[in-house]
């Protein structure tokens, strides 16, 4: 049997799914070093104050307890707060578990109970006392709102809104107005895995940690910094993550105290965080948004005035770019946008799948449905007729947007031509039916990465960069790409992946990884190719019409075999023959992508984004309120897509999460303790088998090689953008009832 | 005060193996699996009984084993996905999973590919919406819901061929 080479743009199925369907895939919680100790946390239920006494007897008593860590006891750690700052970029004092006696946040660490069993940490850390010293706090958004405030510094990805014309005249004299205040409430990650850490102590004393996160390399910055490590004490690995949709790009309390616990010890641990301890850390801000927009009675955009606020803590400025994405996609002469956060006593919100946009496009897409109906226009006409061709509010070219055509697409795929306007038209027996629909846009990013390629002696190619796959489908496009590039089937192709000590990849995020370390691994194994040929050239002892080839440059590396471009097929060098004859065991390159010259320029002068149409049908229970969504579209036009199959999951899997954001999600406060009180799965409802329908993803083509090397612009956030829109203006459709609030209940 | 460390003895068969030790009651089939024994192929996903990561098979039936104390199963036979198709070839569960990219991050994976095994043993199910209520105790984040219901749905078309031909 002759094995072909893959090829970018083929549904092949993952290459990591025999390891996930047997159980051998290892998270973060699961490799088990000999002697090694259970932590188990204790939380604040405290929103703010200090500790006051701790009294740990009847903790140590348990059998099989070994320590009680707190912040009395705890080894050193970095003194300054700097030395905590991560990747991310937040501005303000980041926490720093167990420093002191202070609680700035309810959940907050006090103690880490760490015993020979799991269960004995359990009943161990039940039995902690501890007494606090109360101080006033607030938890509540609406009172918040009242301290909203511009950060003095901004984080480094945050976009200003920039203002066009004169919006509040325009607003005034515009003859169709809306207006409205928009809210979501706040959100959970919730990945299935919890967030866990096991860290190892090798015989030479250093530490290797399996750690949760979206970026072993910045974990490992992280640890080295806040706990006075050298970079080849710490090695953090992350070769599978059990989800982790922005809770893990930070790196979290666990992973800290876990080490921690290991250097003071000198003893193996694993803290692995438990489902309600997953609602103490990072979650999707909380957000209003007031929206104004004024029309000309043919529908056409007059002004546009958005002014949001999202949530952060006391301590950290926590920031998303939530504003500025009507402003970019409309065509509106005057538009003017204003951006502030809120402080609370909670810990730092954070990002959670396209943050800023999740929140922003979703609830001005609201808003436009509102004003295509004031307009008494189709919603998808309405949108058509203010359709902008640029970055309308840089003003700048876009390097493509075939948004266009995914509205036309998709507008066909559904029906829609057949919707009638009026709202409440369609029904079937007690059910209210209705169609929405809302347009979606991302950012199509590019960060600079470095990738390895290796050809070892077996013939096999080994690709190897710090990119986490945490769902993604990173190892299987990885593969296709170098199995193009190189010219070698995919079976004979390895990937390793999640571990700090491979070629710099920046941390999983953004539906950056593909179009970066797609590129950086393009790079290298073109690169590892002319190193073989040249070698090869060298080494003499070649038969002649490989010597002629050669030199020719009529040699090419197919399904895994040197050969002559359209020559015998008997005429041909097995890889592992082509490395016999250049007298060495391994070739290896490492290369890394980089925008370049004629990239950084483009980047400057171009602005670029995936968009995506949306449509929707629910049915209304109308005399129960329940909503059930029928059926979901969504056209996406995100450049070249490597794998239609991945790619279409990655889609589904954010309008999964949005149907949550549209109709389930919401973690609901006790402002009087300042704790997320649902905090498990019965109670914090995420989508259910039962709750999603067929779903129908269509890529639109879209070739843009300017927005980075291989024309790649990413599918992990847009399914996010425009999904919970169209589901709530479909419940309009079936209703004629406006929610302006996420998620909704009908009848509220 | 409890004293966690008083054991009771627990015999179990898991994956066709005798298993027998001293446990302390407050062991749960899950942690006995993933902590004592190494199978960590079986997930916690919340240890409350409400995210189905768990699923195993208890003398053929699907449970969530962190609902249930280690030593409350005497002699109990305990499937898990390890020993699902230990001969080294794949389940056709398991592939159709593959076929049908019914799982992304794989954390949930093997608690719904025991569920899916289990459900069709039940009979019970015959079409999309029947599985999806039935599958409905097993969350998936990633949204793989999908993909998950394909696969279901390739197996079951596979045991009805299987039956008719049986039959014939």
């Amino acid at each position: 049997m002759t094995l072909h080479s893959a090829k970018i743009g083929q549904p092949v199925s993952r290459i990591d799914g025999i390891a996930k369907v047997t159980g051998q895939a290892r998270y973060a919680a699961e490799p088990h070093p000999a002697g090694m100790l259970y932590g188990f946390i204790v939380n604040s239920p405290i929103a703010r104050g200090r500790i006051e006494a701790i009294r740990d007897e009847a903790a140590r008593a348990v059998p099989g307890v070994v320590e009680v860590m707190t912040h009395l006891n705890r080894p050193h750690s970095a003194l300054f707060e700097k030395s905590y700052m991560d990747g991310l970029g937040v501005p303000g004092s980041p926490y720093r578990p167990l420093h002191d006696a202070e609680i700035s946040f309810n959940g907050q660490p006090v103690a880490v109970v760490l015993a020979e069993t799991f269960e004995a940490a359990r009943e161990a850390a039940m039995r902690l006392e501890v007494d606090y010293e109360r101080w006033p706090h607030n938890a509540d958004f609406e009172a918040s709102l009242h301290q909203k405030y511009m950060p003095g510094k901004t984080r480094s990805n945050y976009v200003p809104p920039k203002s066009r014309g004169n919006a509040a005249e325009a607003y005034a004299l515009s003859p169709i107005k809306i207006e409205g205040r928009y809210h979501l409430a706040p959100e959970h990650h919730n990945p299935m895995e919890m967030h866990a850490t096991t860290v190892i102590v090798e015989e030479d004393g250093t530490f290797t940690v399996w750690d949760k996160t979206q970026g072993p390399q910045a974990v490992q910055a992280y640890l080295t910094s806040a706990l006075s490590l050298s970079k080849d004490q710490v090695r953090v690995r992350n070769p599978y993550v059990g989800g982790a949709f922005g809770s893990g790009l930070r790196a979290q309390h666990n992973v800290f105290l876990a080490v921690l616990a290991a250097k003071m010890l000198n003893r193996s641990v694993r803290v692995t965080l438990t489902r309600q301890q997953m609602f103490t850390h990072v979650f999707r801000p909380e957000a209003v948004m007031d929206i104004a927009l004024g029309a000309q009675p043919d529908g056409t955009l007059q002004s546009m005035i958005v002014n949001g606020v999202t949530d952060t803590s006391r301590f950290e400025h926590n920031m998303e770019n939530l504003v500025i994405w009507g402003l970019i996609n409309y065509k509106c002469p005057n538009a003017t946008a204003d951006y502030k956060v809120a402080p609370r006593d909670t810990y730092t919100s954070s990002d959670m799948r396209a943050p800023g946009a999740a929140t922003g496009v979703n609830l001005f897409e609201m808003a436009i449905d509102e004003m295509a109906y004031a307009c008494n226009m189709d919603p998808l006409d309405f949108r058509l007729h203010n359709y902008s061709d640029i970055d309308a509010m840089h003003d700048m070219p876009l390097t493509s947007k075939a948004l266009k055509e995914a509205m036309h697409e998709g507008a066909e795929r559904f029906g829609w031509q057949n919707r009638p306007m009026a709202p409440q038209s369609m029904r079937d027996g007690k059910d209210l039916i209705g169609w929405g629909m809302a347009t979606g846009i991302w950012d199509a990013m590019f960060s600079p990465t470095s990738a390895r390629a290796t050809l070892t002696a077996d013939g096999r190619l080994h690709i190897a960069t710090a990119a986490s796959d945490i769902g993604t489908g990173t190892y299987t496009i990885l593969a296709q790409t170098a199995s193009e590039a190189f010219g070698i089937p995919m079976e004979m192709i390895d990937i390793e992946l999640g571990d700090s000590t491979l070629p710099e990849c920046p941390t999983e995020g953004g539906s950056w990884t593909a179009a970066s370390a797609g590129a950086a691994v393009w790079l290298a194994c073109q690169s590892l190719r002319e190193k073989l040929f040249k070698a090869v050239g060298k080494s003499g002892n070649i038969s002649a019409w490989l010597t002629e080839g050669l030199s020719n440059n009529t040699t090419v590396l197919k399904d895994g075999f040197l050969q002559d471009k359209g020559a015998d097929e008997n005429l041909r060098l097995s890889l592992s023959e082509a490395l016999s004859l250049t007298g060495q065991d391994r070739l290896e390159v490492e290369e890394t992508a980089k925008p370049g010259l004629r990239g950084t320029i483009s980047q400057m002068r171009k602005a670029r984004f995936t968009h995506s149409a949306v449509f929707c049908e629910v049915r209304v229970d109308e005399e129960l309120g329940i909503v059930r969504v029928t059926r979901l579209v969504n056209a996406v036009a995100a450049g070249r897509i490597m794998n239609p199959k991945t790619a279409a999951s990655q889609v589904r899997g954010a309008m999964v999460m949005a149907t949550g954001m549209a109709l389930h999600e919401e973690s609901l406060m006790d402002e009087r303790v300042g704790r997320f009180m649902n905090h498990n799965f019965s109670e914090y409802h995420i989508p259910a088998h039962a709750d999603i329908p067929d779903m129908d993803v269509l890529f639109i083509a879209e070739e843009d090689p300017e927005v980075s090397p291989l024309g790649i612009k990413g599918v992990g956030e847009i399914g996010m953008c425009g999904t919970a829109a169209a589901i709530a203006n479909a419940v309009f459709h079936a209703t004629g009832q406006r929610h302006r609030n996420l998620p909704i209940t009908p009848g509220d | 005060m409890t004293d966690v460390s008083v054991a009771s003895p627990c015999h179990l068969q898991i994956n066709g193996k005798s298993y027998s030790a001293d446990l302390p009651p407050s062991v749960t089939l899950l942690d006995l699996l993933r902590e004592r024994l190494d199978l960590t192929g079986t997930k916690k996903g919340c240890d409350h009984g409400q995210c189905g990561a768990c699923t195993v098979l208890v003398d053929g039936k699907r449970v969530k084993s962190c609902l249930i104390l280690a030593v409350s199963i005497p002699d109990a036979e305990v499937t898990t996905i390890e020993g699902l198709a230990p001969d080294g070839h794949l389940h056709p569960m398991q592939q159709a999973f593959i076929d049908r990219d019914a799982f992304q991050c794989g954390y949930c994976t093997p608690g719904q590919i025991m569920s899916a095994v289990a459900l069709l043993e039940e009979g019970h199910v015959h079409t999309r919406e029947e599985i999806r209520e039935f599958m409905s105790g097993n969350l998936c984040r990633c949204g793989a819901y999908n993909g998950i219901i394909d696969a279901i749905e390739q197996v079951l078309a596979q045991h009805q061929q299987d039956r008719a031909g049986e039959a014939a």
